[in-house]
C-alpha cells in the first residue's frame, strides 16, 4: 500500500468508528429516567472536556507567542470544563440517596 | 503510537461508555461520573502526539510549563465553580462549562488549521504553505470551529438569560431570514476555504468566518426565552462534543473522537427527550420565539370559577387526616429555598401513616431532572419521587395534591383549551385529585406567562404566601393537629 491509500484507509476506519460511536451514544442513554436528566448532562458536559487532550497537543508544539496566547487559553477552558464538570456531577449525584431503612 | 497505547485508548473508550451507561441509573450514577473520570485521566497520561510520540516523554520545555499553569487555571475555575454553585444555578453551571468547552474546541482547530495555512518564513523570504492539508482534514477543522464558536458565545448568552438578564426573547421582523443569511455566508466561506486552506486569502476568510460563528451564536440564542434555555443548553452540549469530536479527526485522536461523538449523539438525544417532555418540536423551540404575547393572552380567555383561597391551619387538617398525599414541586419552590420544610412535613405526614410521593414532570425545575437534584439535596430519597407517566393514572385516588411553586406543568389548559400555546404539553392531572392545594405567592402567571385554569376548579384551593413560610406554618400546625 502507498502512503497515501494508508492515509485514505486510516480515515475511512476513523468514520467507521464515528458512526458506531453515533449509535452507541443514542443506545446508552435511550433508557435514562428523566430524573437524571440533569446529571447526564452535566456528565456528559465533563465528557467533551477532553478537548483538554487537544489544548495540551496544539501547545506543547507552539512556535510563536500568538499559538502560546491561544493554546494557552484553551488548555484553561478545556481544564476547567473537564475537572469542573466531574466535580459537579460528583457533587449532584453524592445528594441522590435512598429511603433509609 | 505503539499498540500498546492503540489497546489503553480502547480501553479509555470503554470506561465512557460505562461511564454514560451507568450515569443511566440512580444506583450506579456516581460510579459512572467516577468511571468516566477515570478514562480521562488514563487517556491523559497516555495522550500521544499525531506522530505517535507520547508527549509526557517528550523533553520538558516552556510550552509544558505553560501547559502545567493552564490546566491547574483551570482546575482551580473548575472547582470553585462546582463547589460553589448552588443546586438552583446548574443549569447555569452547565452552560458554562459548556462554553468553556465550545471555545477551546474551537481554538484548537483554529490553531490547527491556520498552522497549516501559514505561509512559511525562511530568511526573509516568503515560501509557499508546507501542506494542503486535504479536504478531509480541513473539514472536520472548519466544523469545528464553527461549531465551537457558535456553542462558546450562544452558551454565554443561555447563562445571561438563565442568570436573568435579557431573559425575555429578542426578535425583529426578518429574523429567521438574517439568521439563514448568515449561516449562508458562513457555510459557503466554509465550502471555499475547503479548497482554498492556504495562504492569506484563506487566514482572512477563516478568521471572518469565525466571527460570523460567534455571532450566530448569539443571534440564534437571543430570540429564544429562558424558559427554553434547557433545551438550547442541552443542544448546545453535544454541539460542542461533535466540535471535539472533528478536533478528534484533524488531530487524529480516536479518544476525543469517540468522547465526542458520544457526547454529541446521547446529547441530541437528551435534546429530543426533553422537547417531547414539553410536547414541542424542537424546530419550534429553536425558531418559534415562544410566549411571545398574542398567543400567550388567548390563554386566559375560557376561565371559569373563582380563586378560592384556604388557610395553613385548614389545609393543615386535610392533610393529617389524608391517605395518601402527593407533593408537586415546581422552580418557585427551589427559589424559595424551601425543599427542606418540604421534606420535613413529608416526615411529619409519614410518621402519621399518610403515604406522601412527589410528581415530578419531566422539565420541573429549569432543566429535566433539576427538580431531583434539588430534593436531593433536602434529603429526600429517591424512590419517593414518582415520574409524570407513572404517578397520573392514580391521580384520581389522591387525597391531597399540593402543588408548591409549579405552575405550567399542571396547567390543564394542556388539555383542555386548543388555543393556549401550551396545548398538548403533558401535564401533571393535579386536578384529578380530590382536593388540590396550591401554594403561590400572588396570582401572577408562570414562567411561560400563560393564565393556570388549575387555580378557579372548584376542587382547589388556594394558600397565598411565601412558600417556606406556609410550609413551616404547615409543618406546626400538622405537628399540632
Amino acid at each position: 500500500m502507498t502512503l497515501e491509500s494508508l492515509q485514505a484507509y486510516n480515515q475511512i476506519l476513523v468514520l467507521f468508528i464515528f458512526v458506531l460511536a453515533v449509535f452507541v451514544g443514542f443506545e446508552v442513554i435511550s433508557k435514562v429516567p428523566s430524573m437524571l436528566h440533569t446529571p447526564l448532562m452535566s456528565g456528559t458536559n465533563a465528557i467533551h472536556g477532553i478537548i483538554l487532550f487537544g489544548g495540551i497537543l496544539v501547545l506543547a508544539d507552539a512556535d510563536t507567542t500568538l499559538v502560546r496566547v491561544l493554546g494557552f487559553v484553551a488548555v484553561v477552558f478545556g481544564s476547567a470544563n473537564v475537572f469542573g464538570g466531574f466535580m459537579v456531577t460528583d457533587r449532584m449525584l453524592q445528594m441522590f440517596k435512598k429511603k433509609k431503612k | 503510537m505503539s499498540s500498546t497505547i492503540a489497546l489503553i485508548l480502547i480501553g479509555v473508550s470503554v470506561l465512557f461508555i460505562l461511564g454514560i451507561k451507568f450515569l443511566s441509573s440512580p444506583k450506579t450514577a456516581r460510579a459512572g461520573n467516577l468511571v468516566a473520570a477515570a478514562g480521562m485521566v488514563i487517556g491523559l497520561l497516555v495522550l500521544c502526539k499525531p506522530d505517535g510520540a507520547n508527549i509526557w516523554a517528550q523533553g520538558w520545555t516552556f510550552n509544558y510549563t505553560l501547559i502545567a499553569i493552564g490546566t491547574i487555571i483551570g482546575l482551580i475555575i473548575g472547582a470553585m465553580g462546582a463547589y460553589s454553585v448552588k443546586m438552583t444555578s446548574m443549569p447555569q453551571m452547565v452552560a458554562l462549562f459548556n462554553g468553556l468547552g465550545g471555545g477551546a474546541a474551537a481554538l484548537v482547530a483554529s490553531l490547527e488549521f491556520l498552522k497549516g495555512a501559514q505561509p512559511q518564513q525562511l530568511a526573509g523570504i516568503e515560501l509557499p504553505a508546507l501542506h494542503d492539508a486535504g479536504a478531509a482534514i480541513t473539514i472536520p477543522m472548519l466544523f469545528a470551529t464553527l461549531i465551537g464558536s457558535l456553542s462558546f458565545s450562544g452558551s454565554i448568552i443561555a447563562y445571561l438569560k438563565l442568570e436573568g438578564k435579557c431573559e425575555k426573547p429578542m426578535t425583529f421582523p426578518g429574523q429567521n431570514i438574517m439568521n439563514g443569511l448568515i449561516l449562508l455566508v458562513i457555510i459557503g466561506l466554509c465550502g471555499w476555504l475547503t479548497f482554498n486552506a492556504t495562504g492569506h486569502n484563506a487566514i482572512v476568510a477563516f478568521i471572518v468566518m469565525a466571527a460570523l460563528a460567534l455571532f450566530f451564536g448569539v443571534a440564534m440564542v437571543m430570540p429564544i426565552g429562558g424558559a427554553d434555555m434547557p433545551v438550547v443548553i442541552s443542544l448546545l452540549n453535544s454541539f460542542t462534543g461533535l466540535a471535539v469530536a472533528a478536533d478528534g479527526f484533524a488531530i487524529n485522536n480516536n479518544a476525543m473522537i469517540v468522547a465526542g461523538t458520544l457526547v454529541g449523539s446521547s446529547g441530541t438525544l437528551l435534546t429530543l427527550l426533553m422537547c417531547k417532555a414539553m410536547n414541542r418540536p424542537v424546530t419550534n423551540v429553536l425558531f418559534g420565539a415562544f410566549g411571545s404575547s398574542g398567543s400567550a393572552q388567548a390563554g386566559a380567555a375560557g376561565v371559569v370559577g373563582t380563586v378560592k383561597p384556604i388557610q395553613a391551619d385548614e389545609v393543615a387538617l386535610l392533610l393529617a387526616y389524608a391517605q395518601r398525599v402527593v407533593v408537586v414541586p415546581g422552580y418557585g419552590m427551589a427559589v424559595a429555598q424551601a425543599q427542606h420544610s418540604v421534606r420535613e412535613l413529608t416526615e411529619e405526614l409519614g410518621k402519621r401513616g399518610v403515604e406522601v410521593q412527589f410528581a415530578i414532570h419531566p422539565v420541573a425545575g429549569r432543566m429535566p431532572g433539576h427538580m431531583n437534584v434539588l430534593l436531593a439535596e433536602a434529603n429526600v430519597p429517591y424512590d419517593q419521587l414518582i415520574e409524570m407517566e407513572q404517578i397520573n393514572p392514580s391521580m384520581d385516588r389522591v387525597d391531597v395534591c399540593l402543588v408548591i411553586g409549579a405552575n405550567d406543568v399542571v396547567n390543564p389548559a394542556a388539555r383542555e383549551d386548543k388555543s393556549s400555546p401550551i396545548y398538548g404539553m403533558p401535564i401533571i392531572d393535579a386536578d384529578h385529585c380530590k382536593t388540590c392545594i396550591v401554594m403561590k405567592r400572588s396570582m401572577a402567571a408562570g414562567f411561560a406567562g400563560i393564565e393556570n385554569h388549575l387555580f378557579y376548579k372548584d376542587n382547589t384551593r388556594m394558600l397565598f404566601g411565601d412558600a417556606k413560610a406556609s410550609l413551616n406554618a404547615l409543618v406546626a400546625a400538622v405537628k399540632a393537629s
